[in-house]
C-alpha cells in the first residue's frame, strides 16, 4: 500500500529533513522522492510505503497538515489509488 | 511512477477547483418494515435504517481522510413511504418524525423518500401522503420528499398535478418564516429513477436490492478551468472531446470511493451519477462553463446548444469511467445554487420560459426557482404540467422543485444560505391555466413512433 506525499510552498531550509523525520517517526518508508520548482513554488512529491506505518492514514494526514500549516506550506497525504484510477485506464 | 503533472493536477482539481464527491448515499428497502399496525412499522423502519446505516457517516470520513477528497453529503434514500402506508394506514407524519429521528440518530445530512408514486393514479396511502407533505416537510429538517405525476409509458396524472400545485404553495405558506424552506424540500417527477442519489429527489425504488451504495460526483470547477485553459480556437467538437476527458477523471472519483465504500459497509455498490452539480460558491458553477464555450451570460440564444453538447459530453465521458451508471446523471440547472445562474437571472438574462428550454435537453428540470408569492396554485400546476410533458414525450426524467416566495414579488430575492443559496425570484406568465388543471384526469401516454 502506497500513498502519495506532495509538498507545495515557498522553498525554505530543512523541508525534507522535517517531513521525512516525521515519515520515519510514522515508520512510513520513503520510496522515491522528486523535486521540482514550478513558478517560483518549491514542489517535491514522495512515494511513501504505509503498510508498516504504526498509526492510521488519518493520524498521518493529520500531522503531515499540522507540519505544512506551522511552516507554511500545503502537504497532502493522498493513497495513491485516487491518482491511479484517475489517470490510468 | 506516477506521473508529476498527473498528481499536481487531481491535487489541483480538488485544492482550487472545487472537485468534491457530492453524495454518498445509501439506499434502504423498508419493505420488510411494513405493518398494519402504524407505529409497529415507524419502530421497525427506525432499527432497519440505525442498522444499516449506523457506519455510513464515519466509513465517508475515513475516505475522505484516506484519498484526500470532500465528501460533502452522506445522505440516505427509502423505499417511497406511502408503500408503508398503504398497509398500515394511520397518520404519515408519523413516519416523517420516524425517518427524522433515524437521520438524527446516524448523522446524514438528508433522508428521501417522503415519496408517493402516481403516475397513473393513487393507491391506498398516496394522497394521504400527499396531502400531508406540508406539514411533514415543516416539522422535519432532514426529511425530503418527492411524488412522481407521470411517466412515458403512463402519461400524466393531471389530478395528482393539480394537487401538487396546492402542496407546493402550502409548504412555502407554513415555513413563510424560514425563507418557505420546505417547498425546497419538495421536488415533483416525470419519470423519477429509482436509484437517484441526489436530493430532494432520492428515493429507493421498489426494484431495487435491500441496501445498496449509490454516489453522486461533482465538478463543474473542474470542467470550466478545463476549459478556461484550454488554447483559443477550439473548435466545438474539440471543447466535447475536452469536456468529455475531464468528465472521464471526475466519474472515476466517484467509481473509486462509491466501489470503496461499498466494500467497507459491506453492502452491493449501486450506481455512479454522472452530474455536474454546482454550488454556489466561486467557480463551481454550470453557467459559467456555459459562458467559457462562448456566451455572454447564460440565458443567451444558444444556451440550449451549449447545455445540450455539455450535457451529452459529459455522459460520454463518464460512462466510460463508471461500470454503472444511473441516477440523474446529466448537468445539473439549479437556479438559487450556482452563482453564474444567479447572476443571469438577476440581470434578466436568463427567464423561466429559456429554463423550460434547457431542462430538454439536460438533467432534471425546473430546479431552485423562486417565483412570486402570490403565484396561484393552478400556475405552479401547469408549470408542473408543462415539464412532465417535456419528460414525457422525451423519455428523460423532469421534475420542478419552485419556491413560491411568500412576501415578495419578481426582483426580489430569496436567501437560504449554504448549499442552497440565493434564489432570485423570476417572473412568472400570469395568463390564467385554471380551466385545463381544474379538468383533471390522464393525460394519455405518447405514441412512441412517427417522431417529429
Amino acid at each position: 500500500m502506497r500513498a502519495v506525499l506532495t509538498v507545495i510552498g515557498k522553498d525554505k531550509v530543512g523541508i525534507l529533513s522535517k517531513v521525512s523525520s516525521k515519515c520515519a517517526d510514522c515508520n512510513a518508508n520513503i520510496i522515491e522522492v522528486t523535486q521540482t520548482i514550478l513558478q517560483d513554488l518549491f514542489c517535491m512529491i514522495m512515494m511513501i510505503d504505509i503498510s508498516q506505518i504504526n498509526c492510521e492514514l488519518s493520524e498521518l494526514v493529520y500531522q503531515m497538515q499540522q507540519l505544512g500549516e506551522n511552516a507554511g506550506l500545503a502537504i497532502h497525504v493522498m493513497h495513491e489509488d485516487i491518482f491511479n484510477s484517475m489517470h490510468r485506464i | 511512477m506516477l506521473n508529476t503533472t498527473d498528481i499536481l493536477e487531481t491535487i489541483q482539481m480538488i485544492q482550487n477547483q472545487n472537485l468534491d464527491i457530492r453524495t454518498i448515499t445509501m439506499g434502504i428497502s423498508l419493505l420488510s418494515c411494513a405493518d398494519s399496525d402504524i407505529d409497529a412499522s415507524c419502530e421497525k423502519i427506525y432499527e432497519k435504517i440505525t442498522r444499516c446505516a449506523k457506519d455510513l457517516v464515519q466509513t465517508g470520513e475515513m475516505l475522505e481522510m484516506k484519498y484526500g477528497i470532500p465528501i460533502i453529503n452522506k445522505r440516505i434514500s427509502v423505499t417511497p413511504i406511502a408503500m408503508l402506508l398503504a398497509a398500515s394506514g394511520g397518520d404519515p407524519i408519523k413516519y416523517a418524525l420516524a425517518l427524522e429521528r433515524a437521520a438524527k440518530q446516524v448523522g446524514v445530512n438528508f433522508i428521501g423518500g417522503y415519496s408517493a408514486l402516481v403516475h397513473k393514479g393513487f393507491a391506498a396511502g398516496d394522497r394521504a401522503l400527499i396531502e400531508s407533505i406540508p406539514e411533514a416537510l415543516a416539522k422535519t429538517n432532514h426529511v425530503c420528499s418527492s411524488v412522481n405525476i407521470g411517466s412515458t409509458k403512463a402519461g400524466i396524472n393531471l389530478d395528482a398535478v393539480g394537487m401538487m400545485g396546492q402542496v407546493v404553495r402550502r409548504c412555502s405558506e407554513i415555513t413563510a418564516d424560514r425563507q418557505c424552506v420546505a417547498a425546497s424540500k419538495l421536488v415533483i417527477f416525470c419519470n423519477a429513477p429509482e436509484d437517484n442519489p441526489f436530493m430532494a429527489g432520492a428515493f429507493h425504488g421498489a426494484g431495487e436490492p435491500d441496501c445498496v451504495i449509490n454516489v453522486g460526483v461533482s465538478g463543474p470547477g473542474v470542467v470550466r478551468a478545463a476549459l478556461a485553459a484550454a488554447p483559443d480556437g477550439l473548435n466545438i467538437t474539440e471543447i466535447a472531446e475536452l469536456i468529455k476527458k475531464t468528465a472521464f477523471k471526475i466519474t472515476r472519483m466517484g467509481q473509486l470511493i462509491g466501489s470503496e465504500a461499498a466494500k467497507r459497509l459491506q453492502v452491493p455498490f449501486g450506481i455512479v451519477d454522472l452530474s455536474l452539480a454546482p454550488t454556489p460558491a466561486i467557480g463551481d458553477s454550470v453557467a459559467h462553463i456555459l459562458e467559457e464555450i462562448g456566451l455572454e451570460q447564460c440565458g443567451a440564444c444558444g444556451t440550449t446548444a451549449c447545455l445540450a453538447l455539455l450535457n451529452d459530453a459529459v455522459k460520454k465521458g463518464g460512462v466510460m469511467a463508471s461500470s454503472m451508471v444511473g441516477g440523474l446523471s446529466g448537468a445539473f440547472i439549479p437556479v438559487s445554487e450556482d452563482a453564474g445562474m444567479i447572476d443571469a437571472a438577476r440581470s434578466g438574462a436568463l427567464c423561466i420560459e429559456k429554463l423550460e428550454a434547457m431542462t430538454a435537453v439536460c438533467s432534471v428540470g425546473l430546479d431552485m426557482i423562486a417565483v412570486p408569492g402570490d403565484t396561484p396554485a393552478e400556475v405552479i400546476s401547469a408549470i408542473i404540467a408543462d415539464e412532465a410533458a417535456i419528460g414525457m414525450v422525451n423519455s428523460k426524467t423532469t421534475a420542478v422543485r419552485v419556491i413560491p416566495a411568500v412576501g415578495l414579488k419578481d426582483g426580489e430575492e430569496l436567501e437560504f444560505g449554504g448549499l442552497f443559496g440565493t434564489a432570485p425570484v423570476m417572473k412568472v406568465n400570469r395568463f390564467s391555466p385554471a380551466k385545463f388543471i381544474a379538468r383533471g384526469g390522464q393525460i394519455p401516454a405518447p405514441l412512441q413512433s412517427l417522431k417529429n
